[in-house]
């Protein structure tokens, strides 16, 4: 067995596997299937400062090798989890994170705050990238200034891991990615998903209510990874890459070009048993290719 | 019974006519404890085109042979390679997911009324129900007479009336039309209903009139199943709710229908 284990600036992961936002609940849903203290970490569902209703039905659209969703951050806000989903939390003997997302800079910092007292919850993601809500989300992450004012704020509140999600909505990523770096970000997360849009010809409408949303699974790997390899190459800091990873070998890819763990998304909707076998993939790939580590095949792509 | 991600495998294939079959899956464990009106999510092939698993509702089970069947119409490209399949292929199923039909505490008389392949939810629920002591009335609806299937097997749980919308079978009309709903409707204790979702709320509407209580099994399209993406809400009086986890069986007081 290969060393799995990753430490992603200070947060030390049993190993690079993780669950995207929003794909996994709060974790609890999985327990019929497999022990979830398996994985290097979880995300739970994105947590905004008041409790959102998120858009009508339907949500979501099939696309070839994807979907679309429109789910618009549903979510009982930070309140409701600390009294409520919480204390469920405390059974779990893994990594948590809380992805917070926000309409204003005061909203995320106020979430922040209330994340930062909570023992069990290792570091928070702050989505700067949702595509699903009309105010604020991606937004911050599609302008420099906006997404300088969110990262310093909330770094000021908040005192362990804070990992931030980039949206992949934007002419130059690179840009966005150096500007969360010098505000003090531990980690970078990418991507999220895709602005998009489907519609039904027979009756000339969008499928989903919202009209977009945003797109997932293996139809944006390639940008994806593509997007993991420009921003490893101009930040420092550790990333965390996902788009479309159904496998192994997908994983695999990300950790070549540039990523130091991985989160598994839309692929648990397909197989809830994805990241276990993501995981005893990767190992077989060390293995096979004589690594020792996880740590040795991180940016190693072969130019 | 816990939800579990099982490989399945097709040990029989009934066609019923030119797009309707029912499968029957062979499970390796033991079933337990399945309740009528719960559904399995089953992947097709996970290709390009049906990337998403497909639900549908649990037809019927046999504890003896740890079975689970499913009754499908073939309307897109998942329905139809699933109708294609042939005996001994295995299929990964998730199963059985979400809430189930609550079924009267006393016996009762009840009324089931399906149309189209919404009837696959009811078949299980009659037998229960009339295992339970029940006394059964099922109405079926289609389009025309090919399009009604399982009627013998109906029979076997209660007394069944028919309508057609070309009059070739039973009553002429829909489901509404036909008399068990004008005097004899508030003679039922409760009403069961899956299928298109206009018959589902004239029939709520129906329900609602003659003070009988009523539950619907909803057919929202999903993306897990098991309550994590939120793709498949409904309004109800609590706000938004996962028709896989919350549903997909609902008594109409808590939906928000405009009826
Ligand atoms: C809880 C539940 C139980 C179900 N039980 C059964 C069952 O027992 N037997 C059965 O045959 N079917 C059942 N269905 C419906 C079945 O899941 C769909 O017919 C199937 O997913 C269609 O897949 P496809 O690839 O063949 O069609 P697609 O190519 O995906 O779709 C073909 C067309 O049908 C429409 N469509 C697909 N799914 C739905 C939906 N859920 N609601 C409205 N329109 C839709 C699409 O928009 C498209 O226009 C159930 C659905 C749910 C949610
Ligand atoms: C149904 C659904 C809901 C999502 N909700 C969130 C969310 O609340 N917060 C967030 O940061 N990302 C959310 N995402 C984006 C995923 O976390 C992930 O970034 C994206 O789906 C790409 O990965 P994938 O292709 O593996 O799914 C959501 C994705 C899906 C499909
Ligand atoms: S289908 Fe995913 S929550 Fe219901």
């Amino acid at each position: 067995m290969a060393d799995l284990n990753i430490d992603i600036a200070g947060l030390k992961l049993k190993n690079p596997v993780l669950t995207a936002s929003g794909t996994f609940g709060y974790g609890t849903e999985f327990e019929d299937f497999y022990d979830i203290n398996t994985l290097g970490a979880f995300v739970v569902k994105g947590t905004t400062l008041h409790a959102r209703q998120g858009n009508s039905y339907p949500r979501m659209a099939e696309t070839p090798s994807g979907m679309l969703n429109a789910v618009g951050l549903q979510n009982g806000g930070i309140r409701y989890f600390v009294d409520h989903i919480y204390p469920k939390l405390l059974r779990f003997d893994t990594n948590i994170l809380v992805n917070v997302s926000g309409s204003t800079v005061e909203e995320y910092i106020a979430c922040a705050e209330q994340i930062d007292d909570l023992e069990h919850i290792t570091g928070i993601e702050l989505n700067i990238s949702c595509p699903n809500v009309k105010e604020g989300g991606m937004a911050f992450g599609t302008s420099c200034p906006a997404a300088e004012a969110v990262v310093k704020s909330v770094r000021k509140v908040y005192r362990k891991h804070m990992m931030v999600k980039l949206s992949p909505n934007v002419t130059d990523i690179t840009e966005i990615a150096r500007v969360v770096e010098n505000q003090g970000a531990d980690s970078i997360s990418l991507i999220n998903t895709l602005l998009a849009m489907a519609i039904h010809a027979e009756s000339r409408k969008p499928v989903l209510s919202t009209v977009t949303g945003g797109l997932s699974g293996p139809a944006v790997k390639p940008i994806a990874l593509r997007m993991v390899w420009q921003v490893y190459n101009s930040v420092k800091i550790p990333i965390v890459g996902m788009g479309g990873i159904m496998n192994a070998t997908d994983a695999i890819e990300f950790f070549l070009a540039g990523a130091s763990a991985i989160q598994v998304g839309t692929a648990n909707f397909i197989d809830p048993l994805a990241t276990q076998h993501i995981i005893s993939g990767i190992d077989d790939y060390l293995e096979r290719h004589k690594f020792h580590s996880i740590n040795e095949i991180i940016g190693e792509l072969q130019l | 019974m816990k939800k579990t991600v099982q490989n399945l495998q097709v040990i029989s294939h009934r066609r019923l006519n030119s797009d309707h079959v029912v499968l029957e899956l062979k499970s390796d464990e033991k079933l337990d404890g399945i309740l009528p009106g719960q559904f399995a999510n089953i992947l097709v092939d996970g290709s390009q085109k049906v990337f998403l698993r497909r639900p549908f509702s649990i037809y019927l089970v046999d504890y003896n042979c740890n079975t689970i069947s499913v009754l499908i119409k073939a309307i897109g490209d998942g329905t139809r390679i699933l109708s294609d399949q042939s005996i001994g292929n295995q299929l990964s199923v998730i199963f059985p997911l979400g809430n189930g039909f609550i079924l009267p505490a006393t016996p009762t008389k009840v009324l089931l009324v399906g149309g189209g392949v919404g009837i696959a939810a009811l078949m299980i629920l009659a037998k229960m129900l009339k295992e339970n002591g029940h006394q059964v009335v099922i109405l079926l609806g289609a389009k025309r007479i090919v399009d009604l299937v399982e009627l013998e097997e109906f029979a076997k749980y209660g007394t069944v009336y028919t309508t057609t919308e070309d009059g070739t079978h039973g009553t002429k009309g829909y489901v509404t039309d036909h008399s068990l709903f004008r005097e004899e409707c508030s003679s039922f204790g409760k009403i069961y209903t899956c299928g298109p979702e206009p018959m589902m709320k004239a029939v709520a509407r129906l329900a609602l009139i003659h003070h009988v209580n009523c539950e619907v099994s909803l057919e929202n399209t999903m993306a897990c199943g098991y309550g994590v993406c939120l793709c498949c809400i409904t309004e109800t009086i609590d706000g938004h709710r996962c028709v896989c986890t919350d549903g997909p069986v609902f008594d109409i007081k808590r939906l928000k229908w405009q009826i």
